[in-house]
Formats: C-alpha cells, structure tokens, sequence
C-alpha cells in the first residue's frame, strides 16, 4: 500500500521539476538566439569612419580608464597614481578647488567636464605585467567603452599597452616610463609620454657629475638586466664618457636578485671610484643599501672619494632606502617642493585631498589626463585622430617643470629636468630630496629621430 | 688571488642564509611530511617583527613643520629619547638585535596557531592539497601585511657600529680590498649557531630522539604511548621561529616588504631538494653549495665565457644534482617519493 | 555497452558545444562578456585540460607546464613575423615547438618522481623564465615582449600583398582574430581539444595513466614501462599547453616572457585543483572563476561599491563599502588566497566534489524520506 501512494508521490514531484526545467531552457533558448543574433553587431563597430571605437555620442558622460599596478612591487606608486587619477576627474568635473586648472595655460577647460560630459572613470589592475595590463587595458576598452586610458609604473608595460590603443585607436597616456624606447623605437601614434626619459637624465646629470666629481674617474655600472636598464646604462654612460670618464666595467644584475653581493664584491678590487646603479624600485633600495654596508661610500681609490650615483629616483624610493640615499645624486621628474605657480597649486590640492605630498607618478598622471581632457576641447570631438593633432606639438605651462612641449615626432614631453641629491637633514618625514638643479629644458633636447620607430597611422 | 677569495666568503655568507631559510622548511617537510608553501610568508613575518619593534621603539613626538599648511609635515622625537637621552638612542639603534626578543615569543604563537588551526588537519592529505592551502596562507599573511605596511620596502638598519665593514682582508695580512660587512659576518655566525642548536636540540635530547623515532614511524611511537601530535606541533613551531629568525636578521640586508617571502619561496624549495628531502644536513651543504657556485657564476670574467650563467646556474646545478644523486645529497630512500 | 559510451560521448560533446558557443549570452549578466576574457577563458581552459591530462591522469605535479604557454606564444609571434599573419600556421607551429620541447623538458624531469618530479620542473620554470626576460632577449625582447613591427619580413603574405600603413592583426583566410571572431576560433580548438581529452580519459592509456597514479610499482611489477606512458602524457599536455599559447597570440600578438614564470605554472595547478582534479570539466570550471576573479573583482573600487549598494540607507551603504572594499580592488588577491583555502579545508575534491556532495545529499534526503514512509 504504502509504497504505492510513494510511487504517486514521487511521479508528481518528478513530472513537475521536468516541467520547470523545460521552461527554464526554453526561455534560455529564447534568449540566446536573440543574442546570437545581435552578435554581429558587434563586428562592425568601427567601421564607420566618423563613429569610431567607444564614441561617447549622446551619453551625458564620457568614461577614463585608470590602469596601475594595484598588487605587486609597484602597488604603492600605483595607489597615488589613482589618488591623482581621481583628483583629476573631480576638477574636470567642477568640484574641488580646480588644482591646476588655475594655472595651465594656454587651457580650454571649463569645469564642466570635458565638452560638456560628466567625466566617470574606471580602474584596473596591470599588476606590474604585460599581459595583465594588456588584459585589463582590454577589458576597459571592450567592456567599459573607455575613450582613453593612462597610468602605469614600468616602461615594459607602457610600450606593451601602448601598441594595443594604436591597435584598438584607443589614446593612452603613459604614466611613469623611463626608458627611451617609450617614445624611441616602439613609439606609436596613440601613445603620449609626459615623463622624462634615460637620455634626458644622462644630458641633465651630466653637467653636474662634471662640477662635482671632475672629468678623470672611472664608472662601474651594475644594471638591471632589462630593457629599460639597458637603455639608461647606454645614455648614461654616453654622458660619462663625454665628460671624459672610463668605463670600467658594466654588469648585469637580474631582476629581482635580492641579494646583489656576489655582483658588489668585484668592484672593491676593480680600481673604480664610482659607482652607478641602473636599477629601480626595490631593487635599487637593495642594491644600494647593500653597496653601502660594503664600505663603498667610505673608500677612497686614487686619491678620490668614491661616490655613488643612482640615476633615476623618486621620493617613495627614498622612503625605502633610508638614510643610505642621504647625498646621492640622481634625477626625477617632478617634486612636490617646486617652488613654480603650477607645482604649489597640484601640492595644495593633493595634500588638502589626501593629506600627504603627492609623488612624481601622481603628478605626471594627473597632468596627462588634464592635457588629454584639454586636447579634446580644443579638438571639440572625442574623435582620437583629431584629438591626436591638438596634443601633437602643444605647447604649455603653468603645470610644474616650466615650459614645455609635446613634440609631435616622438609624443615626447620635453620640459626642465631636475637633479636632485638625497636630503641629509630632513626637516620632514617628506623632506627627503634636495633640488640640486632645475636643469632647463634646452639642454635635454634631442634629435627625434636618433631611436628610430615609426609612430603609425592616425585611423586605425 | 684576492678576488677569489672574497668571492668565496661571500659564497660562504650567502650559503649560510640559503640554509637558514631552508632549514625550517626541510624539518617540517622531514618531521611531519608537510610541503609548506608558506615558509617563505613566515620568514618575511619575521623581518616585519623586526620592522614593527623598530616602528614601536620610535614611538614619537611629532614636531609639526609650520611652513607646510596643506598637510601635516613633522619631523619625530621618539620618547625613548626624550625619556632616556642616550639610553634611549641606543636601544633604537639596536632596534634589529634586540627585536629578536620580540620575535621568538611572536613567531611561536603563530607556528602553533597555524599547526593547530591548519595544518593539522592536513598530515593525511595530498602533497598537491597541502601545496595548495599553504601558497592560500601565503597570499593571506601578505596581503594583511600589505594592508598595513605598504608595498614598499621599508629600511631597518643594523646598528651604527656594525653597519659598515670590517677588514678582513687586513687581519689576514691580504689586500686591503678585502672588506666584508660586519653585519653579513655576524649573520654567517648566526645562522651557524641556529643551526647548531637545532641539530642538537633533536640529537642530543629525548625530545628530539622521539621527533626522530616519529619521522621513521608515527603510528609506532604512538603505539609506545608517546603522544606524538604534541610533539609534531612544537617541530612546527620550532620551524615557524627558524624562519622567523632568518627574516629579522636578514632585515638590515633586504628592506623588508610584503612581498620578499615569494622571492625567497623557489629558492628555498631547490635548496632543500637539492640537500635531500627532510634531510638537515643535506639542507646545510646544498645551501652552502648553491651560495658558493652562485658566486663564483657571477664573476665577469664566469660571464663572459659563458653569458647569462648567473641567471640560471642554481636552477642548472639544482637539475644535474637531482639526475646524478636520485634523492638530492643527503636523501633517504622513500621520503615524499610519491 | 560501447554503442552506449558512444552515444554518451556524443551526448556530453553537443552539450559542451552548446555551453561553450553560448558563453557570450549566459556571462552576460555577470559582466563577464566580452572578447578579452572570453578568450582568456577558453584559451585557459584548453590549457587547463592539457594540464589536467598529466596531473589528474598521473598524479604528477608539474610547475613547469607555463613554460609550454610561453614557448607556444613566441613560436606564434615568430610565425606571424617571419611568415604570414595567418592563424594557422601560427597554431600549428606553436603546438608543435611546444611539444618538442615538452620532449626535452618531459625526458629530464620525469626520470624523478614525487616532489623531485615537482621542484625539477620548477627549476627548469625558472631557468627557462630568467632565460627569456634577459638573456634571450634578440629572441623573445625580454621585458617588453615580442611584438609585430612593421619591417617584419612576412614572406607568405608579402607574395600575396604589399604592407600597409599600420601594423596588421592575425586574421583567418580575412577574418580578424581580435573581437568576437578571435573567441569562436579559441571556443572550437576548446571543443576540440575537450574532445581529445574526453577520448584519452575513456581510452586504454588514459586507463594505464590513471594505473600509473594509484600505484606506479604494481604497475612495474605487472612487466609495464611506465615511463614512456607517462613521457606521452607529457607531451601531450604540453602540446595543449602550446596550442593555449599560440591561441594567446592569435587573439593578441603579444608574447611576454612573465608568462613562462612558476607562478604562471602554479596558476594552472589551482585552477585545476580548484575545479576537481582529474575530472573532465573541474579544470574549466577553476579557470572561470579564477580569470573571473583577476578581471572582474580586481576592476571594483570604492565608488562602483558605492553604486552597488546604493539602494541602502546611508549608513548602511558605507558600511558595507568598509567591509566589502578590502577584497576587492587592489584586495582581489587576498580573496583568491582566502577562497584556495576554505576550498582545500572544505572540499579536497575541488568543486565538482561540492556538486557532488549536493546530488547525493539531495538523493539521500529522497532516501531518507523514502524511508520514512
């Protein structure tokens, strides 16, 4: 008996889950042919000449996508970056004390967003590594309808991504990238660079090393054995040797050692009486802390104090290195002591912000969206080829580093150079660098086209 | 001449903390058969026990800076110096040696909180299971570190009078270019200490001859009414604070950052395979081994025969080892082979 | 009894096609659709099942497999650069330098086994990863990555055409391979490779595999030489491995040398773990959630989770952006960390093992009630 009443049970519940399940598919089904249908819309995005990719068109807002190291090494400059990033969007949009938009001139900006749009951003992770900033990069674009994208914390990443906005004809604007080939031999025509780069330091330190360390001394290089070390190892060395100086030796480090000892050993015996690390970030703070707890600092060879030179630094790094960086000269692009127009009105608005100074990462990103946000307006259209051509050879000023100018050959921003040395007596815990010299602009100039690269069609 | 052999001393203090790093993990890989991914994790908690005593010894006044208005800019007066005047700056000069104290308590707690919340549950699991929730742990203790340290590297001096170097080229009557820093030689005598006390330490006492027994035959020894879980616990402690120990005297050499354990994890692993799975003899030579031929393959005149040597010569040299000596230098037969 | 594995085969086959062609619709919702991580799924999944044919066939635990992704990825850039930007040639030749050196590689490491087998790859993960960053660099541009430029030779296409202006993409006989188009080229070699692995699981030598994995010795006793089954299944996995790389390339010609790193390697293993080792569809289902969680979770910050909770009163909004904000964002990693390890404690078989633990817990509930009456 009782097991026929089950059987009943169970046929009854049975029948009514297939019943559901049916609906649900079919539903389903529903849905994913009229999305399959739709699919090929999606192929001819972009194919319209004057429609181009993520146009904003009728939108009231227009989106920026923010790409910096959120995890690894760099995760410290990339969270000011976005601080800068964020800064920027609220003074495009009319809040907050409008930051350089006091001072940049020549400037179209209105506070109103950018012609006449609410600007809204969005944020990825590049993690330090091409294929994650690619990935992210993508997702902005893809997803997100991005009509630029800047930021980032390494050159190898900057040119990774760069290539896929000239693929994709979506702007970038780099954020921090030192090595020439940024705008060398992997330039492209929708990738812009506001930072300086490794010959500009070599022409601005150069000058300096003269007067302080003569022309007769003998450099030992130990360089990061990439690509952006290898294109500071050449500048420098180049400036060096024009000043007179030998070459002892130059030596690889890989990246990410650690413990550099094995390679800090050799040149106590190698005669060298200087000392250049063509590393950055932890492994500068390494290298360097361990060169001086070998004594380096405190021999003399030939009669000559031996000296130390890291050749790019920023002030987070110095934060990490300690008091080993105190009188070591090097260059950067921008601190927050400046005393010009421009540099005390991002300081005051960053650090009334965030409460603390911003970092030379923040200030170039935030100046690239501001002169991105600037080219549209005088573009009046979103359209990148167009917007291309403002920024191609703008010239401005009044936003920290004097004069300067985007060259249309390369998308180099040429502008003064500092050297600056570590700081003895710091009257701060962000007082930590010393602005040897403002060197100016003049003097870092070069020809565009001694990297070679091509920079590429404007309509992609 | 001269060259060489400074080239070997820096082998020498190299392999010194190879092994020292790696002696934790290949006496919890021996003891309790747990391939712990998150070693590397614990020796960089142990430099961050040296970054935080030197944080909380210059617990300070600050001095506002009147002429920066936007942000608070001060410059410190730590109160050890107020209260104490010399006293004071001394102890925070000593900061490194003296945090030490503080790890060994601290590095303790969280080797038995690990071993009692984690890893316990995991003796009878799967080599690839236990990689997995260890390299989890990992990601977690650096990532909390992170949330309140910051990535960047952080700057721990060693103590003014021992931060620069000594002449040890002079003592031996060789070339004044002989210098090595005072801190890596005291490194070098610290780890041979660690490691002295830890092979005597399971040698010599009955606690260390029942940790051996129970390597050879857990279910043996229990069966003797020995309570073997107990002991197994404090091994992983005793491993937890090697590894710390490591990472707050290594503080002063590498500015700690959240991210050091990671470096140092794939490093660790091959010195330990190399020596010998679970075996710490076999972890001491490989590391002295790996440091010396890492050395020497970074001399220019190594490089120009042979470019790019340095870069892969450990991993090299780790291969051709475990071809010719099927269970490293100093491997039993049967341990973690399946 | 084989009519009906067959049809069984079918029937799991047009259902993987249909699910894996319909992405695009059902990860809609989860705003997980488009182009970029739609490839990254399937181009992981195929290289997850690769992985999964050593690792959860025999039990060997490689961390060497992202060195095959990198090698495929280079030969495919170099194929595009020296030869044509068509696909196929780019595949083939990725697929097949990754076997060769998956021989190599397979032939050294697998005379070890257990966790010498493991640190063996590991080494040569390292070796070949310090190799291209630095000093391969006038073959694999190191830090940079391989890139097209526009002096590349290209032999074939340049006897079809001359160069354009700007920098060509890969195509299939004239279909660009970026977009959508790129994903359904990847969801078919996904397909297919499914397939291969569907029929080496119910084959004699995925049997001998898996014999391998419950007791090698026995196996050697019974008079088989383990070693070249297990050299096969190397190779295989890393021919997939190839191919995953050489996808990579196609979708975007772009080969950095990080791919090649351990923790590229290790990646793959917690993906596979994560879904179910040694089961079919486990490794796809870990690589979803893992991409899902890079892209997706890593792109929240503090004014979407805002937005997000905006339906709350105010109080209530920022309290949830306080508790929630920290995994995810820059904190995406400590969730992934967190997720690996309530996964491993609670559920060792992955999550396929919690579906299952589900489906016998629902027929058991039936049972009990069953019982009941």
């Amino acid at each position: 008996m009782g097991d026929v009443v089950f059987t009943k049970k169970g046929e009854k519940v049975m029948s009514k889950h297939s019943k559901e399940q049916a609906t649900i598919s079919r539903r389903n089904l529903l849905k994913a042919s009229a999305a399959l249908a739709t699919a090929p819309l999606f192929f001819t995005k972009g194919a319209y000449a004057k429609d181009f990719i993520n146009n904003p068109g009728k939108s009231p807002t227009v989106t920026l996508g923010f790409n910096v190291p959120q995890t690894g090494a760099y995760a410290d400059e990339g969270a000011d970056e976005l601080r800068a990033f964020k800064l920027a969007v609220k003074h495009l949009n009319g809040e907050g004390d409008g930051g350089l938009m006091n001072t940049m001139k020549p400037m179209n900006l209105t506070g109103n967003g950018i012609l006449g749009k609410k600007v809204v951003y969005v944020t990825g992770d590049t993690q330090t590594k091409s294929d994650a900033a690619r990935a992210s990069a993508k997702r902005m674009i893809e997803k997100d309808g991005v009509i630029m994208f800047s930021g980032g914390s390494s050159s190898g990443v900057a040119i990774a991504v760069q290539s896929l906005a000239q693929e994709a004809g979506v702007i970038f604007m780099a954020g921090l990238t030192h090595s020439n080939d940024t705008t060398g031999k992997d330039k492209r025509r929708y990738g812009f660079r506001h930072f300086f780069n490794a010959k500009m330091t070599g022409s601005a330190l150069g000058p300096v090393l003269k007067e302080e360390m003569g022309v007769n001394r003998n450099a030992y290089h130990l360089t990061s054995d990439y690509t952006w070390g290898w294109t500071q190892e050449a500048s420098i060395k180049e400036t060096t040797e024009d000043l007179g100086w030998k070459t002892t030796a130059t030596v690889r480090t890989p990246v990410g050692a650690g413990d550099f000892s094995q390679f800090i050993t050799p040149i106590l015996n190698s005669g060298a009486d200087t000392l250049i690390l063509n590393h950055y970030g932890k492994d500068m703070i390494n290298s360097l802390t361990q060169s001086v707890q070998f004594g380096l600092r405190d021999k003399v060879v030939n009669g000559k104090q031996f000296e130390i030179i890291v050749p790019l630094y920023s002030r987070l790094m110095a934060q990490g290195a300690g008091k080993n960086l105190q009188g070591i000269l090097g260059t950067t692009n921008w601190d927050w002591q400046l005393q010009d127009a421009g540099s005390k009105a991002f300081v005051k608005s960053f650090g009334t912000e965030y409460g603390f100074p911003p970092s030379m990462a923040a200030h170039t990103c935030y100046v690239q969206t501001l002169l991105y946000a600037n080219a549209c307006e005088n573009a009046a259209t979103f359209y990148p080829p167009e917007v291309i051509k403002q920024l191609e050879g703008f010239k401005f000023d009044g936003m920290g580093n004097g004069k300067t100018e985007y060259r249309a050959e390369d998308h180099q921003c040429f502008k003064d150079v500092l050297v600056v040395r570590g700081k003895q007596n710091p009257s701060s815990q962000f007082d930590l660098l010393d602005i040897v010299k403002e060197v100016p602009r003049a003097q870092v100039e070069y020809d565009a086209s001694i990297f070679g690269g091509h920079l590429g069609p404007y309509k992609v | 001449m001269d060259a060489i052999l400074i080239q070997l001393l820096n082998g020498l203090d190299k392999g010194a903390a190879y092994a020292l790093i790696a002696l934790g993990l290949t006496l919890v890989f021996g003891t309790l058969g747990i391939v712990n991914f998150a070693h590397g994790a614990l020796f960089m908690l142990g430099a961050f026990c040296a970054v935080s005593f030197q944080q909380l010894l210059t617990i300070s006044v600050k001095v506002v800076d009147p002429s920066i208005t936007f942000f608070t800019a001060y410059k410190t007066q730590p109160y050890l110096e107020i209260w104490f005047g010399d006293v004071g700056l001394m102890m925070i000069d000593y900061a490194v040696p003296l945090s030490i104290l503080m790890a060994i308590p601290v590095m303790l707690i969280i080797g038995l909180m690990i071993e009692r919340g984690l890893i316990r549950h995991f003796y009878k699991r799967s080599h690839a299971e236990q990689i997995l929730v260890t390299f989890g742990l990992a990601i977690v203790i650096q990532e909390v570190i992170r949330h309140f340290f910051g990535a960047n590297p952080m700057p721990t001096p060693a103590p003014d009078i021992v931060s620069s170097s000594a002449q040890v080229g002079a003592w031996l009557g060789l070339s004044e270019n002989l210098v090595y820093p005072w801190w890596r030689l005291i490194y070098l005598a610290f780890s041979a200490l660690v490691i002295v006390s830890v092979f005597a330490f399971l040698q010599l006492t009955t606690f260390g001859m029942i940790v051996r027994a129970g390597m050879f035959d857990r279910q043996m020894v229990g069966f003797l009414g020995i309570n073997v879980q107990r002991k197994f616990t404090i091994v992983f402690a005793i491993a937890t604070v090697v590894a710390g120990l490591a990472g707050v005297m290594y503080a002063p050499i590498l500015p700690p950052d959240y991210h050091m354990g990671m470096d140092f994890l794939v490093l660790s692993f091959v010195v330990v395979v190399v020596g010998g799975m679970g075996s710490l003899g076999g972890a001491v030579a490989a590391g002295f081994l790996l440091g010396i031929v890492q050395s020497f393959a970074s001399m220019t005149v190594v490089n120009e025969l042979i470019p790019g040597i340095d870069q892969v010569i450990i991993y090299l040299v780790a291969v051709i080892i475990l071809l010719t000596r099927p269970r490293g230098l100093m491997g039993r037969q049967g341990v973690m082979e399946d | 009894m084989h009519i009906k594995q067959k049809r069984s085969d079918l029937l799991v086959m047009s259902l993987f096609t249909i699910i894996v062609l319909s992405m695009p619709v059902w990860l809609d919702p989860v705003g997980a659709n488009y182009p970029d991580l739609l490839q990254k799924f399937v181009i992981f999944g195929i290289f997850a099942i690769g992985y999964n044919i050593l690792f959860g066939l025999t039990g060997y635990l490689s961390f060497g497999h992202a060195i095959f992704l990198g090698v495929g990825s280079y030969a495919a850039v170099w194929s595009f650069k020296l030869l044509s930007m068509n696909a196929v040639p780019a595949v083939i030749f990725a697929t097949l330098l990754a076997g060769v050196v998956a021989a190599l590689v397979g032939y050294v490491s697998l005379r070890r086994s257990g966790i010498y087998f493991s640190i063996l790859t590991l080494a040569f993960a390292q070796m070949f990863y310090n190799l291209a960053y630095s000093v391969l660099t006038p073959i694999t541009n190191g830090e940079t990555g391989l890139q097209l430029s526009l002096d590349d030779p290209r032999v074939i296409d340049r006897l079809v055409s001359s160069a354009g202006e700007g920098l060509p993409v890969p195509e299939l006989f004239g279909i660009s391979m970026s977009g959508y188009s790129g994903f359904y080229f990847c969801a078919v070699m996904l397909i297919m490779a499914f397939f291969l692995s569907l029929k080496i699981f119910n084959s004699p030598f995925g049997l001998k595999l898996k014999a391998i994995k419950s007791n090698q010795h026995r196996m050697k006793y019974t008079g088989y030489n383990t070693r070249p089954y297990l050299l096969s299944a190397f190779i295989i996995s890393g021919m997939f491995a190839g191919l995953a790389g050489g996808l990579m390339a196609v979708t975007d010609p772009l080969a950095g040398a990080e791919r090649m790193q351990w923790t590229a390697s290790g990646e793959v293993v917690l993906m596979t773990i994560l879904g179910g080792i040694g089961t079919l569809y486990g490794p796809l289902l870990g690589v979803g959630i893992i991409k899902y969680l890079e892209n997706i979770f890593s792109a929240i910050n503090e004014a979407s989770l805002q937005s997000f909770f905006s339906f709350m009163p105010h109080w209530l909004n920022e309290m949830m952006v306080m508790l929630v904000s920290p995994f995810v964002g820059e904190g995406w990693q400590l969730t992934l960390g967190l997720m690996f390890m309530l996964i491993v404690i609670f559920l060792p078989g992955g999550i396929t093992e919690g579906f299952q633990k589900i489906k016998t817990k629902l027929t058991t509930n039936q049972k009990i009630q069953q019982g009941d009456e």
